[in-house]
């Protein structure tokens, strides 16, 4: 009989894994790590920023060993993760301190600091360039002659377009907080949600999901149109508690990472005021960072459409989960499916029998 | 084994974590203990939960089973013990009887489990109140107040409409007369061997972050209303085709060829061991 589906697995799972490598050998040109870190680093931005794990080579590791499938790639990056302890919480960033390489303000026009454009596709004509270009090597080396003979830029820190706007008390201030967070990689997120989880959370999420959530929200499913007070991209440096040492930190790298807030207007009792919604990933990912934004700013305000729906958004938007169980329809469900028709079965019996 | 990774892959901290929830877990019998689940080279929804259980538990002393839908050689089994392998050294076997832990998606074994065995089960929504209360915030206030109105009344629902209780698995039972609970997608067959057994049941959701358990003699009842009994699924005048049980689950199996319907044990260990006695 054909039907023996639930035995030979090993061999099964064997054969298929031989089938990927197949899939694998298409070509006799590689891609070297170097070059998936260097010149796909948007896609690797994705992937660190879904997988919560800031590694750029082990991104691009990752990528290489699945095909390029984002979805595995984050899964190999977070099941990394596992394995390694969580040693220490870093000091909380101030990034009116970041290196920026970008920094936008659809608010106002001028911006204490300047808007500063930096490198984006939005200006660009979305065609195909059909011919491949001047090859890796002479590209690279004519960039880095144009460079060479440049001055760096004095790093200024730039305060963030919002904090005039507290100043003002047209935005609500609240004090610093400096307790560590509920961290969702190591507790399991409760609600109501704190709102470092809650960030956590969105930080970490599906960059389709999120923006399709911000968009039905910009579409009439919420509050339809924040103004993007301000976005901005580039290098924070990361310290950690010096632990022998109280009071001390130590400096221990600089990541990446693209910052947003989103104003909206908001009820303040008899008159009006503005609410922030705030966005942050790793690298540049700037839909998800204004996504993000914007459903910060639904939960923050509820509701009855599903953006504003705290558990909802929080509880379906992390890659491993959704694509986890997703897939999970592909195993077999023989005893569960047994046990549907049964019951389908027995409804559509005679009564008497 | 794999000396790349720590032992059961998990750092020793997560492990620890891990069991700490589980004791909660035992000594409040039904009750789901939330915990910070880990990702796993293995995807969420695929028994991460169960591995988790199975992985902070699991020492050199361990023999390991694991099934699913009832099967040792099942795709899924399979790969859970060559996961279970590449970071430990244990032994696999596919004898109910020689497993000190067993790890399962779907099934209780038919030979009932003994003290010192733990069967750990793959949970996807440990939640048995989901079907009638989608938000986990107001599922914790009803297990709290102890408010399973909505639960008895979509039981009585299916029966003002079909005569029949038309939950098929996840059957919800009532551990100890205090947590209604969600016994994993165990056919209703298999509920009754929670009762009072002889062993712990792990309960492990990893997507959904929970860890619940039963512990030994516990009295666990499937809900049921006093003239309507709890009732299985039937499987009368149907036996396996292969070892002729005729108390037990059955796969039912369609030759491609002629159409004709079987049915065979879906506890395929169980199966085996029939026969071998009956050729003796």
């Amino acid at each position: 009989m054909a039907y023996v589906a639930v035995s030979g697995g090993k061999e099964a799972i064997e054969e298929s894994i031989k089938l990927l490598d197949y899939y694998k050998s298409g070509s006799d040109k590689d891609i070297e790590i170097e070059a998936i870190e260097n010149k796909l680093g948007l896609l690797v931005d994705r992937v660190m920023s879904e997988a919560g794990l800031y590694s750029r080579t082990y991104a691009a590791l990752a990528l290489k060993q699945c095909e390029g499938s984002i979805e595995e790639a984050v899964f190999l990056l977070r099941a990394y993760r596992s394995t390694l302890a969580r040693n220490y919480y870093t000091d909380t960033v101030n990034t009116d301190d970041m290196r920026v390489l970008r920094r936008i303000s659809a608010a106002f026009k001028d911006i204490i600091g300047g808007q500063i454009l930096g490198a984006t596709y939005d200006y660009t004509h979305r065609l195909i360039n059909f011919t491949n270009g001047e090859s890796a090597a002479e590209l690279h080396l004519a960039m880095q002659k144009k460079l060479a003979g440049q001055e760096p830029a004095e790093i200024v820190s730039c305060p963030r377009v919002s904090t005039g706007l507290k100043k003002e008390g047209l935005i609500d201030s609240f004090p610093q907080n400096d307790l560590n967070p509920h961290d969702v990689t190591v507790n399991m997120l409760e609600f109501p949600a704190d709102r470092s989880a809650r960030l956590q959370t969105l930080a970490r999420a599906d960059t389709g999901f999120i923006s399709g959530l911000a968009y039905s929200s910009l579409r009439g499913f919420g509050q339809v149109h924040p103004t993007v007070g301000e976005l901005r991209s580039g290098y924070v440096e990361l310290c950690v508690p010096y632990p022998l040492s109280e009071g001390e930190s130590v400096y221990i790298g600089e990541i990446m990472i693209t910052e947003v807030e989103c104003f909206n207007t908001a009820d303040d009792k008899d008159q009006l005021k503005l609410a922030v919604g705030y966005g942050a990933v790793f690298g540049r990912n700037e839909t998800k960072a204004i996504a993000m934004a914007v459903v910060d700013r639904e939960l923050d305000s509820g509701g009855p459409h599903p953006a504003q729906n705290e558990e909802f958004v929080l509880t379906h938007g992390d890659s491993l989960e959704m694509n986890g169980f997703i897939s999970h329809l592909k195993l077999p469900h023989y005893v569960t499916f047994q046990s549907k028709l049964d019951s389908v079965r027995k409804t559509r019996r005679p009564a008497d029998e | 084994m794999n000396s790349n990774y720590n032992y059961a892959f998990l750092d020793e901290g997560s492990k620890r974590e891990i069991r700490r929830s589980v004791l909660k877990a035992v000594a409040i019998p039904g009750y789901q203990v939330p915990f910070g689940s880990r990702e796993l080279p293995i995807g969420r929804g695929w028994g991460t939960g169960g591995i988790q259980l199975t992985l902070s538990l699991i020492g050199p002393a361990d023999t390991l089973k694991v099934i699913d839908q009832g099967s040792d050689e099942s795709v899924n089994a399979v790969n859970i013990k060559k996961f279970v392998g590449l970071c430990t050294d244990v032994e696999t076997t596919n004898d109910t009887r020689k497993a000190t832990l067993i790890q399962t998606r779907h099934r209780i074994p038919e030979i009932p489990l003994r003290n010192g065995q733990i069967l750990v089960l793959q949970v996807p929504i440990p939640e048995p109140l989901r079907i009638v209360e989608p938000c986990e915030e107001a599922t914790k206030k009803m297990h709290a107040e102890k408010d399973y109105a909505p639960m008895w009344l979509q039981l009585y629902e299916s029966l003002v409409k079909y005569k029949k209780v038309t939950i098929p698995t996840e059957y919800p039972c009532m551990v100890e007369g205090r947590y209604m609970m969600n016994p994993s997608p165990i056919p209703k067959f298999d509920n009754p061997k929670l009762h009072r057994a002889e062993c712990l049941y792990l309960f492990g959701a990893g997507r959904e972050k929970k860890i619940y358990a039963i512990p030994p003699h516990t009295e666990v009842v499937s809900l049921a209303f006093d003239d309507i009994p709890f009732e299985r699924e039937s499987f009368a005048g149907k036996k396996c085709r292969l070892c002729g049980s005729e108390n037990t689950y059955l796969d039912e199996i369609f030759d491609p060829q002629t159409g004709e319907r079987f049915f065979q044990c879906s506890d395929t260990s169980y199966c085996q061991e029939v026969r071998r006695h009956v050729s003796e």
